[in-house]
């Protein structure tokens, strides 16, 4: 009776991967072809095998600095958001204080806004500060639907750690920071690693607002390939190798959290 | 967030001041400013004339804006329906341990990263007839397919292109949540001779609650304000079938520079984005609680 069971869901399991993957799949195979095989006709492999594209991209500065701008940006952003996010979690998990439901659900209401009309409102703010163009920008603008996410996520986690542990700490003589750094964080390392994982995701993928805070110094890569598509012809072949390399700085980085949300969620939100 | 035995500690407020200056600087000052177009005629950034709420009036009567939200709350809930049964489905299926776990993860969440406007592309050159797997498969199939020229077609397109997009996060999310369950519970439902379903309904489910509102949520709120991949895919064609609440906006503050119409519109959109979380969530823990008690019933 368990075996059967079982093996239905494998097989569900390889249908799903099969379909997560065919779109990749087309992708990676059209950025090994040239354009005009592209639009020449279909075919399932390349036909005249290709590193050009590839090439273009990586000796390209207007191409590659979109890559590194995004990675900085990204990258700030995901320090930023732990760091504010963490100590706010704390007192959301352990503490109770005027307005603690309402400050918590005013958080999640950030990541509401729709985009769209809010990008003016952005764009006057931050060229009135003098932050236009800057990596700084983008990755404090992100922070608006970041921090919450993670103020929500780390929350859940430290709240599946049993209160006893603080108040040892605290008899044992550990002041609040000290505790804080060199106990309880390594307590919920895991739930950092998911945390920063999906800072790191949502900051990644997200276009408007990053477009609209850059012109040449921070563009992000995403931002770069739209230039593209409206070009006069279209190059698919370039795109498509553009769009591949997106995907390997998230494939590394959900590598080395996988173990977290193997095992980490455990003391989760649950 | 249980607030059931928690010290009172009103210093706790210094800990939460830094996301609060974080989220304030990017979330009031905007919000604000939207909140000051949506009572202004802007003419020009010069002449601005005050209009009251004329802007909320002419919105709730706009016929197009029902057809948008109409449609936003078809695509929302279609959304959900394929999304989240789809995902838990896919997190029970999960390997849970060993390199096919590692590697099923890393299949799982790719989509999750890749771009907005990049999927787009995908399932814009995938879904083409001529040089694309999917549209050609499915002509090869007989079938008349076109994104373009089809409304049905493109809204399944773009139905379909979400949930190969973000059923990984339900599936993740839901994942984690399973690897949670201690195995005393599944030894406990197999010693009272407990079902596969029953396991399931009963132990799986009420474990997955958490994780399954942060999931469902996420979900709601982000594709009621989907934007950059029909846009990419469809351009919100053919006619209006793929243009949602968010493109619609758009056309209207960044097409028409109708900033004081727009901006009033925008905060109508916050408003039922934010009602139907508070429904959602509301809802969820009320489900969640009576679950817990036919549970020990």
């Amino acid at each position: 009776m368990h075996k059967p069971k079982f093996q239905k869901r494998s097989l569900f399991m390889l249908a799903y991967v099969v379909f997560a993957l065919l779109p990749i799949y087309w992708m990676i195979n059209m950025s090994f072809k040239t354009n005009n095989e592209i639009v020449a006709g279909f075919s399932l492999l390349p036909n005249h095998f290709t590193w050009d594209n590839y090439k273009t991209i990586l000796s390209d500065v207007a191409w590659y600095s979109g890559y590194i701008n995004s990675l900085i940006y990204v990258g700030i952003n995901t320090v930023i958001s732990l760091c504010v996010a963490l100590p706010a979690a704390y007192a959301f998990s352990r503490y109770s204080f005027l307005g603690d439901k309402h400050v918590f659900f005013w958080l999640l209401t950030n990541r509401m806004t729709p985009p769209a009309v809010f990008l003016l409102p952005f764009f006057q703010l931050y060229t009135s500060v003098g932050l236009m163009d800057t990596h700084i920008a983008v990755a404090l603008a992100h922070l608006l639907f970041n921090v919450p996410l993670a103020v929500w996520i780390l929350e859940g986690f430290m709240s599946g750690i049993p209160r006893e542990i603080d108040e040892t700490a605290y008899i044992d003589g550990y002041t609040f920071p000290r505790f804080f750094i060199r106990i309880f964080i390594p307590l919920i390392k895991a739930g950092v690693g998911v945390a920063a994982f999906f800072c790191f995701m949502f900051s990644w993928v997200e276009l408007l607002l990053a477009r609209t805070l850059t012109s040449v110094n921070a563009k992000p890569i995403a931002a770069t390939m739209t230039r593209t598509v409206s070009a006069a012809g279209m190059d698919w072949a370039t795109l498509a190798a553009a769009g591949v390399l997106t995907i390997v700085p998230g494939a590394i980085v959900i590598w080395f959290v996988r173990n977290y949300i193997a095992k980490g969620f455990a003391m989760g939100r649950v | 967030m249980n607030a059931s035995n928690k010290p009172v500690n009103q210093k706790a407020w210094f800990l939460i001041l830094p996301v609060l200056v974080c989220v304030a600087f990017s979330a009031i000052l905007p919000l604000m400013t939207v909140v000051n177009y949506s009572v202004q005629d802007i003419i020009s950034p010069e002449r601005r004339v005050f209009v009251g709420t004329e802007w909320f009036a002419a919105i709730m009567r706009d016929e197009e804006l029902h057809g948008a939200l109409w449609r936003q709350l078809k695509f929302s809930f279609a959304v959900l329906a394929l999304e989240i049964p789809l995902g838990i489905l896919l997190a029970l299926s999960m390997p849970a341990q060993g390199w096919k776990s590692s590697l099923a993860l890393v299949v799982v969440s790719l989509s999750l990263l890749i771009p907005w406007n990049v999927v787009g592309t995908i399932w814009q050159i995938f879904g083409r007839t001529d040089i694309g797997l999917m549209g050609a498969a499915l002509q090869g199939m007989g079938i008349e397919y076109s994104y373009t020229g089809n409304a049905l077609h493109a809204w399944l397109t773009v139905l379909l292109m979400d949930v190969w997009h973000w059923t990984p996060l339900v599936a993740l999310l839901g994942y984690a949540g399973l690897r949670s369950i201690p195995d005393a519970y599944y030894q406990a439902a197999s010693i009272d001779g407990a079902s596969k379903f029953d396991v399931f309904r009963y132990v799986q489910l009420p474990k997955m609650r958490g994780v399954l509102m942060i999931a469902v949520l996420l979900r709601f709120m982000d594709s009621f304000m989907i934007y950059t991949e029909p846009f990419v895919l469809t351009g919100g064609g053919p006619g209006n079938s793929t243009t949602f609440l968010s493109q619609f906006l758009t056309q209207k503050a960044v097409g028409q520079f109708d900033l004081g119409p727009a901006a009033a519109f925008s905060l109508i959109y916050f408003l039922i984005i934010l009602l139907m979380c508070f429904i959602l969530y509301n809802w969820m823990q009320r489900v969640g609680t009576q679950t817990k008690e036919v549970g020990h019933a």
